[in-house]
């Protein structure tokens, strides 16, 4: 009997129209566990790396984690892997929301989609029944709408829908899976399951998820909700207060925006406005969120309360998600009724909150400075909100101009020429970044931007206060009750860390210590990746309630794998390194792996270099970001090292294939 | 005259305001009732359900209540604060109009029973597990009349003797009660 996973991926091929359920090896599960550790061993074993996104050989994995459908308290994600057509290399978004635990109740670990249909479909799972249905009636209609329609027409109410609204149809590389009050946003996983002409998946199920060993997993759950109750009544004191609590940034919650409209950038990423924030605003700002918030919402089985259901005057109502309250406001230099209003059609739509704003305030900033002129606007408004929604409706449907934007800043200055590369400045490995620009680098952030191959830095951070506590004081009452640290060094280094003088940033930490602990920042991220947990209760937030030492009893008491804090360490370095070696195979290598060149003013080169090289060599890579072959061995992962050998990759780096899949796109 | 007798009520107090629609109440029950207990997690077996309706902003936690065979011939709507709610969306019972409240596999009906367990619980597990506190656990104590059935039995008679005759009444009762007999 298999505990927590139910043992069976569903295998869809759209070309043939064929569907099986498959049974899986309980053997993966031990080594790679489930969720993004799975995924990134299917992507090794089937999509090799001349693989073009749009190919029918790309595969979309729909995954929920290990533990979805469990009791364990915010355990609902759903990782999806595929290739990006926007970084063309691995990309595992993920959401939150109520579709994975209900695949797992309809008896699957994964959906698992290749091929292409050559018309629109979407797939209905119900329980045993699965069927691929006709969707041309839901050509063009919006993600939110979608969900309901369907739900109406197979008289499902109780049904979870995952869905693309128009951007994913028109592959739009930045087109997000819209589902419940969540999304799978980054990287343009939208636009490959566009591509592959489906729709939607909906899933409803009605079988038992059993755990391994009941009273125990149970005993753990309440433990999780006892610790969760405490935080949310004692929030840190000394840190800025959505640092302070458990979840995702309360965004919804929260009136005061004076630390992000002030020390976040506005319009393309370059303006700081550092006296933005007054009563006024404040008081318009809270009246706009008191009037269109109708109530805070949760994801399945967690009392966070991260979204809300947002109706602005006039629109439909619609789910909406931390930051995205602010990415449209600032990049457009409007105000916060703006924001909400524009976040109704980009939901429906389906794109990022992150980009999408981006790649808007990217063009009108091109057009300001005569690389973009009226020829490429015709019809475009004069005001900035009305240009805004004018460039969202012509990116999502590819018309004009929008059709260039619609690949994101990076292939769109390529496109573009004129000296508009200069314009595309805020992504890491072609995709688009928080708009953050600050001053002096910061070596821990330094190593998780150039390394992170989630490539968006809220999915390493955390765990690790930010910033140095001032006093000697704050700093003994922080770590006095820090039993999440795998290692007592780490409470340490914050007792010795100092806002100023010898013991500062950029050299302390240090540069073995900047390792140590964005190792473990990233650990703590792959692991909630695998088991399906929501950062906000585990690798994101200060002193979460999930941590590596709860973890490996969670997994035993659920999945029955024998599991410690070793052998948990073990198989998320595994398959971390196999989601490192997917995209070596694409071509990723050092040159890649570095922030946004304006990101800090104050650089360090030979610092930088050396923590790069300091942290490579302390993965078990080479000087290039390439796993070795000892440290391939030693995961168990040799096959990896023969691939990597048969490739030359050992040998020769110079034309890597993701360059040469640049090249014949652009071509 | 009845007798008049103390009796402790368990109640829980649904705040459909406080709600988050997390359906953790749901996973809870399911684990609770599983066999061993905890050792299984199925909403579908659940004896709360949430009613959701996100973008109608309506979320209304229903607890399993009797089984009853037949479904209602009419169906009422209510309006409350401008939102509509079908009466379906406040009513306990395990029926054939709808799927809630009924094992998936065999269809039989399930019933919240307070997590009736030894020993005793302090509150019903979906409370403990609602951090919204949309639901909230209270014993009150009642005084009823011990031999409130028979007033029913009472009342239900006279009603029937006055639409159908005492005699058409008698005739029945003792047919039935030979039929019952033999």
């Amino acid at each position: 009997m298999r505990y927590a996973e139910t043992g069976f991926n569903l295998e869809v091929d759209l070309t043939r129209g064929n569907i099986e359920r498959v049974a899986t090896d309980p053997r993966d599960t031990e080594l790679y566990l489930g969720g993004l550790g799975t995924n990134a061993k299917i992507l090794w074993d089937r999509v090799p790396p001349e693989t073009d996104p749009f190919s029918p050989d790309n595969l979309l994995i729909f995954s929920a984690g290990l533990l979805c459908g469990t009791p364990a308290t915010g355990c609902n994600r759903t990782i999806v892997s595929t290739i990006s057509p926007q970084t063309l290399l691995m990309a595992f978004s993920m959401m939150g929301g109520f579709w994975a635990p209900e695949l797992k109740y309809a008896g699957y670990d994964k959906v698992i989609l290749r091929g292409k249909s050559p018309n629109l479909v979407y797939l209905w799972i119900n329980n045993d029944k699965v069927e691929i249905r006709d969707a041309s009636h839901l050509k063009g209609k919006g993600a939110v709408e979608t969900a309901e329609l369907i739900r109406h027409e197979l008289k499902e109410p109780k049904a979870q829908v995952a869905a693309i609204g128009l951007a994913g149809e028109n592959r739009v590389y930045f087109a997000s899976i819209e589902q419940g009050r969540s999304s799978a946003s980054r990287q343009g996983i939208g636009a490959v399951m566009g591509d592959k002409g489906l729709k939607a998946i909906v899933v409803r199920g009605t079988k038992d998820v059993n755990v391994a060993k009941p009273a125990e997993y149970m005993e753990l759950c309440n433990e999780v909700l006892k610790y969760i109750k405490f935080r949310n009544e004692n929030p840190i004191p000394g840190v800025m207060p959505i640092l302070a609590g458990l979840g995702s940034p309360q965004e919804m919650k929260v009136h005061d925006e004076k630390w992000h409209t002030e020390n976040f950038m506005w319009g393309n990423s370059r303006v700081r406005r550092k006296d933005f924030w007054n009563d006024e605003i404040a008081r318009q700002w809270a009246e706009t969120l008191d009037t269109m918030r109708t109530r805070l919402i949760s994801c399945y089985n967690c009392p966070m309360t991260c979204g809300a259901t947002i109706s602005p005057p006039g629109l439909p109502t619609y789910m909406m998600k931390c930051f995205s309250k602010l990415t449209y406001t600032m990049a457009a230099f409007s105000d916060l009724e703006f924001g909400l209003g524009i976040a109704q059609s980009a939901t429906e739509y389906g794109v990022d909150g992150f980009s999408t704003p981006q790649v808007m305030a990217f063009a009108l900033e091109l057009y300001e400075n005569g690389i973009l002129t009226d020829d490429d606007f015709p019809g475009m408004p004069a005001d900035n909100e009305g240009r805004f929604r004018w460039l969202l409706d012509r990116i999502v449907r590819r018309e004009g101009i929008g059709d260039v934007l619609a690949n994101g800043t990076y292939w769109a200055a390529r496109q573009i020429g004129k000296g508009a590369e200069e314009y595309a400045h805020n992504n890491i490995k072609k995709h688009e970044q928080l708009p953050l620009k600050l001053s002096m680098l910061n070596p821990i952030y330094f190593l998780m931007y150039s390394t992170g191959e989630k490539i968006n830095i809220t999915q390493i951070e955390g765990q690790f206060p930010q910033a140095p506590f001032f006093t000697v004081e704050e700093r003994e009452d922080f770590v006095r009750d820090w039993f999440q640290v795998p290692d007592d060094k780490f409470k340490q280094i914050l007792l010795d860390w100092e806002p100023r003088g010898e013991k500062s940033m950029p050299y302390y930490p240090t540069v073995q210590m900047c390792c140590d602990i964005v190792d473990w920042q990233e650990r703590m991220h792959y692991i909630d990746d695998a088991l399906g947990m929501c950062s906000g209760l585990s690798s994101f937030p200060l002193k979460p309630p999930y941590h590596i030492h709860n973890y490996p009893k969670f997994i035993s008491a659920g999945a029955g794998i024998d599991m410690d804090e070793d052998k948990l360490t073990q198989a998320t370095k595994r398959y971390r390194t196999l989601v490192r070696a997917n995209n070596i195979r694409r071509g990723m290598r050092r040159k890649d792996e570095a922030p946004p060149q304006n990101h800090w003013k104050k650089r360090f080169p030979d610092l930088e270099k050396e923590l790069l090289d300091t942290y490579y060599k302390f993965k078990g890579w080479n000087e290039q970001g390439i796993p070795t072959k000892e440290s391939l061995h030693e995961l168990g992962l040799d096959y990896v090292a023969e691939d990597f050998e048969s490739r030359g990759i050992y040998s020769e780096t110079e034309n890597p294939s993701s360059e040469i899949l640049a090249e014949a796109k652009n071509n | 005259m009845a007798e008049k007798k103390k009796k402790i009520v368990k109640t829980i107090k649904v705040d459909v305001d406080k709600c988050n629609g997390c359906r953790a109440c749901e996973v809870a029950c399911s684990a609770f009732h599983s066999a061993p207990k905890y050792s299984g997690n199925n909403p579908a077996r659940s004896r709360i359900r949430v009613i959701r309706e996100p973008l109608r902003d309506i979320y209304i936690p229903v607890y399993a209540g009797e089984y009853a065979s037949a479904e209602c011939m009419g169906r009422d709507k209510y309006v409350i604060d401008g939102k509509e709610y079908e009466e379906c969306a406040f009513c306990r019972a395990s029926c054939p109009s709808r799927d809630i409240f009924k094992e998936p596999d065999s269809g039989l009906p399930l019933k919240c029973d307070m997590c009736q367990d030894d020993p005793t619980l302090e509150k019903p597990l979906c409370v403990q597990w609602c951090l919204a506190d949309a639901l909230t656990y209270e014993e009150r104590e009642e005084e009823v009349e011990e031999d409130v059935k028979l007033e029913d039995v009472e009342i239900g008679l006279e009603s029937m003797i006055d639409k159908y005759g005492w005699e058409k009444v008698m005739d029945t009762v003792s047919r039935i009660s030979a039929s019952k007999k033999g």
